[in-house]
């Protein structure tokens, strides 16, 4: 089983190179932990696609908000 | 002259491939040592190129890098470092009267390249097509990139003008404080195109793409064996300023830019005409109040094509045979050529001579062309020559473009 969770924390530490991304709280929004912005969240989610064929339909980009969320909603994709 | 209506140069920011400021610059280009390099370029394999290797995060975050394009970095470095070094007093300056001007040869030939790339080993899925894409490759993207870097809100834009847009970023800049429409103006140009493999591609079918066992031996620009172009990056930003001003702030003054001329031959895509070239100095002269004899150091376009070379030289010969004073150099030889920079850079090298009194040689003439030859020419060795009072720089370009800059010692 695909560990969710650091997939999506290699991703960000790709994107923000700049943040630590080591004591991330999960159930915190992102945005409030982190300097990322909504360009952000796009380069997420092409992320997902190129590396992962992954896809996040626009609809569902809130559910991208939290780690826990990024779980709970990515998991089955990579089931 | 009113001092509100002299424009001087107080910064200067640059990076080159042999040099990541003016002294390393100066003292690469005085000893002869090239920054071209091999490189691997997409589908091409090993060519030649010249490639800088300043910090890209001095100025700016990781992130932001990523974001941007390579052009922005090397235009947020190269502009960092001419503020510092006016020592402008940047927290308290009006941003909303800075203006942003930098002369591009192309923008966005990288950023779409890669992305085609990418796309096209991943089986085309366009939905891979970056967000980025938009805002990385829009024109005036280099120069807005310093704007959001500095806080900049005055005025910011790119002026496209192939391998002229160095003198042409400085032109624009002049113009614009003499309007009153800034006080004070980041101008010059910049170069990413190393990084895009249909630049390379274009010379090489034209039969103009520089190469050499040992790179730095590739651009021999004024040599009988020279075989074209070695395709180089680069940023020199100049800060510009009314005289008025910098005197009030007891500024360092570099030089003043007494006299341009942006000129059009009007005859080729890609050939150069030798007569407007003429006629593009002549009337930079014209403007600065000047005569030929008064221009001490001429600095050639000079890229080490085969045509190009000739047709300037004549140009040259031709624009300067009552003087018998005039240098003539080129720095290309060393630098290979920094298509929007070129301008820019190659100007930046030569203002020293006001302090040293020294002409930079060009480098690696080993048998100069005969159709080449040109009275005074400076070449592989450093020439004394005293007191220095005008630089006259050549930039021209594709589409039949061409730009001659004047500038002139400062003296208090």
């Amino acid at each position: 089983m695909a560990d969710v969770r650091q997939i999506v924390i290699d991703i960000i530490s790709d994107i923000a190179p700049d943040e630590d991304v080591t004591n991330l709280d999960d159930k915190v929004s992102l945005r409030e932990q982190l300097d990322l912005d909504s360009m952000d969240f796009l380069d997420i989610v092409m992320e997902l696609r190129k590396r992962h064929k992954v896809e996040v339909p626009q609809e569902d980009y809130p559910k991208l908000a939290t780690l826990e969320s990024c779980v709970s909603y990515l998991s089955p994709k990579f089931a | 002259m009113d001092d509100a209506q002299r424009i001087v140069m107080t910064g200067i920011g640059l990076t080159a491939p042999n040099g990541n400021n003016l002294s390393e610059f100066r003292d690469a280009l005085l000893n002869c040592r090239s920054g071209v390099v091999h490189t691997e370029i997409r589908y091409m394999g090993k060519q030649v190129a010249g490639l800088c290797d300043f910090d890209e995060f001095k100025y700016q975050s990781k992130k932001l890098r990523r974001r941007g394009t390579r052009a922005g970095s090397i235009s947020i470095y190269c502009a960092n470092e001419a503020v510092a070094d006016a020592e402008l007093d940047w927290a308290a300056i009006d941003k909303s009267m800075v203006g942003v001007y930098l002369g591009i040869t192309e923008h966005g030939n990288v950023e779409t390249e890669n992305e085609i790339y990418e796309m096209h080993q991943n089986n085309l899925d366009w939905k891979l097509w970056s967000p980025h894409h938009n805002p990385r490759t829009v024109a005036n993207s280099p120069a807005g990139e310093v704007t959001l870097n500095l806080n900049i809100t005055g005025p910011h834009y790119t002026l496209g003008s192939a391998c002229a847009g160095g003198n042409v970023g400085i032109i624009q800049g002049v113009q614009q404080l003499l309007l009153g429409e800034v006080d004070v103006a980041l101008a010059g140009g910049v170069s990413e195109s190393p990084q895009t493999f249909g630049i390379f591609a274009a010379f090489a079918a034209q039969g103009a793409l520089a190469h050499h066992e040992d790179p730095t031996k590739a651009s021999r620009p004024l040599d009988k064996n020279r075989n074209g172009i070695a395709i180089s990056e680069g940023g020199c930003i100049y800060v510009l300023e009314r005289l008025s001003d910098a005197k009030k702030r007891g500024a360092h003054i570099y030089a003043e830019i007494v006299g341009y001329a942006i000129n059009s031959d009007a005859t080729d895509f890609v050939n150069p005409n030798g007569e407007r070239q003429v006629e593009c100095m002549h009337k930079a002269i014209k403007k600065a109040g000047i005569t030929v004899s008064d221009i001490d150091i001429v600095n050639m376009h000079a890229t080490g094509t085969g045509t190009g070379d000739v047709n300037e030289s004549k140009a040259v010969r031709d624009a300067f045979k009552d003087s018998d004073k005039t240098f003539v150099n080129f720095s290309k030889g060393h630098i290979g050529h920094a298509m929007g920079a070129a301008g820019a850079l190659e100007l930046a090298g030569n203002i020293p001579s006001f302090e040293d009194g020294v002409v930079h040689p060009g480098m690696n003439v080993t048998e100069l062309d005969p159709e080449c030859e040109i009275k005074n020419l400076v070449f592989n060795e450093p020439k004394l020559v005293g007191n220095i009072n005008y630089i006259l720089n050549n930039s021209f370009g594709m589409l039949g473009i061409n730009s001659a800059l004047i500038v002139k010692k400062y003296k208090s």
